[in-house]
């Protein structure tokens, strides 16, 4: 916290700050980390609750397991990359939306509050993972120079300009994908927390004589904010998903 | 505002995009953990299931797909019976109807035979009592006409030969106006 001069406890990046909770042997423990294991601990306790013992007549919460796994399965890893070669990343498309989705979802939990997709590591992780996937995938399926052409959009019939295509073409797939990959869940999550924490905090700030109206509003801004962020969580979810898929489907395409 | 920028500044060494190396490790345990139970555990359940509810779903159609085939065999079935029934029905009418004809013609033409017969008995009947009443009456009258012809002239004349032949004469005669009056 520091003094701006009104006394107004702006949100910043001190708001991705955590101190440690505990420290086991010089590892600092703290409140994201506890989040993204619960995250784990949430999803596999649902699915497992879900699907552990499934039946071929569904009770509730298999119906509701079924929905969220069918969404994914079969809205974008079957529609991007159909069913012959998609059932193949099937699982690891299921496990990074439901991960990344509670993940984004602790940002309007109460006591969480905190996405924990807004640290960049937890992203950038999950973008990786898909990286070194689609990469290897690309020279698996083509072998080096197949995937040379690959990487760079390779086309004879672009002539002179095909070498500044090439660059081009090589930088942004292997270079800049994987970063805005991460940087656009971070970046979604990271902007939302900052709204949440501004507006929560300017409504109690604002809380004092005549400037009680104005906290109202701020209120409602919060609230507002929460509904559109629960919206937003989502759709990031599904777009990280949809690109890991099309990423994925870019590596098995035949060079053209 | 200076204020604002005295904060960035003691901040300048947090910069988000540069990821803490726990926090790395942390992330990386985290989405392990859960790739590998869907992996192994939660999704081959529940394919496993879901394959089941398809092969169910298809078995259920199959099995009625065979019972209306079944259905329709029967049905058909059935239809062939009752055209051939009432098929049977209908020949059996008709036999039927030309055995009543039959008969009725073959009971007129008895009855018929039976009429003629009794008609032909009757007339022989009447015939014979005719002729018998015929012969009877001409003894009768003979006897009476002779008795009355004996009493008119007194005496007896039964044992005259000619008398006899005389009321024959007679006889025949009236039998011959007879045949003439009819």
């Amino acid at each position: 916290m520091s003094d701006n001069g009104c006394g107004f406890p702006a949100p910043g990046l001190h708001s991705f700050l955590f101190q440690p909770i505990a420290t086991v042997g010089g590892f600092e423990f703290n409140k994201v980390m506890l989040l993204a294991l619960i995250t784990t601990v949430l999803v596999i306790g649902f699915f497992y609750a879900a699907f552990g013992k499934a039946k071929v007549v569904p009770g509730k919460l298999q119906m509701v397991g079924e929905a969220g796994y069918d969404f994914v399965r079969r809205g974008i890893v079957y529609e991007t990359l159909g069913k012959k070669e998609g059932e193949k990343y099937v699982p690891f498309m299921v496990s990074l939306f439901f991960f990344i989705w509670i993940m984004n979802i602790w940002s309007v939990i109460p006591l969480a509050q905190f996405p924990v997709s807004s640290i960049i590591a937890y992203p950038m992780v999950l973008a990786a993972i898909v990286y070194i996937t689609w990469v290897a995938l690309t020279f698996k399926r083509h072998g080096f120079v197949g995937a040379f052409k690959n990487f760079t959009g390779y086309d004879k019939s672009l002539g002179a300009v095909l070498p500044l295509v090439m660059v081009i073409e090589f930088f942004s797939n292997l270079l800049v994908r994987p970063f805005t990959h991460a940087v656009r869940l971070f970046a979604n999550m990271f902007a939302g927390h900052l709204m949440l924490v501004m507006f929560t905090v300017a409504s109690w700030y604002l809380l004092n004589g005549w400037m009680i109206p104005a906290a109202g509003v701020s209120f409602a801004m919060t609230m507002a904010m929460i509904v559109f962020e629960l919206f937003v969580q989502a759709v990031q979810a599904y777009v990280f998903v949809l690109l890991a898929c099309s990423y994925i489907q870019g590596a098995l395409a035949e060079h053209h | 505002m200076i204020a604002n920028l005295v904060q960035l500044a003691a901040e300048e060494e947090q910069n988000p995009l540069l990821p803490p190396g726990p926090e790395l490790l942390v992330g990386t345990i985290a989405f392990a953990i859960v790739f590998f139970f869907f992996w192994k555990k939660l999704l081959p359940n529940i394919n496993k299931v879901l394959e089941e509810r398809r092969a169910a779903i298809e078995g259920g159609i199959e099995e009625a797909e065979t019972m209306k085939v079944e259905a329709q065999s029967v049905l058909e079935q059935y239809k062939a019976q009752l055209a051939e029934a009432r098929h049977e029905a209908a020949r059996l009418r008709q036999e039927a109807q030309e055995q009543g004809a039959a008969l009725i013609a073959e009971m007129r033409a008895e009855g018929q035979r039976q009429r003629e017969e009794i008609v032909a008995a009757g007339h022989a009947q009447i015939e014979a009592d005719r002729k018998a009443a015929a012969s009877a009456l001409r003894q009768d009258v003979g006897k009476l006409a002779t008795e009355l012809a004996g009493k008119l002239v007194g005496e007896s004349l039964e044992d005259h030969a000619r008398q006899s032949r005389v009321i024959d004469r007679f006889l025949d005669e009236l039998d011959q106006k007879a045949e003439a009056a009819r």
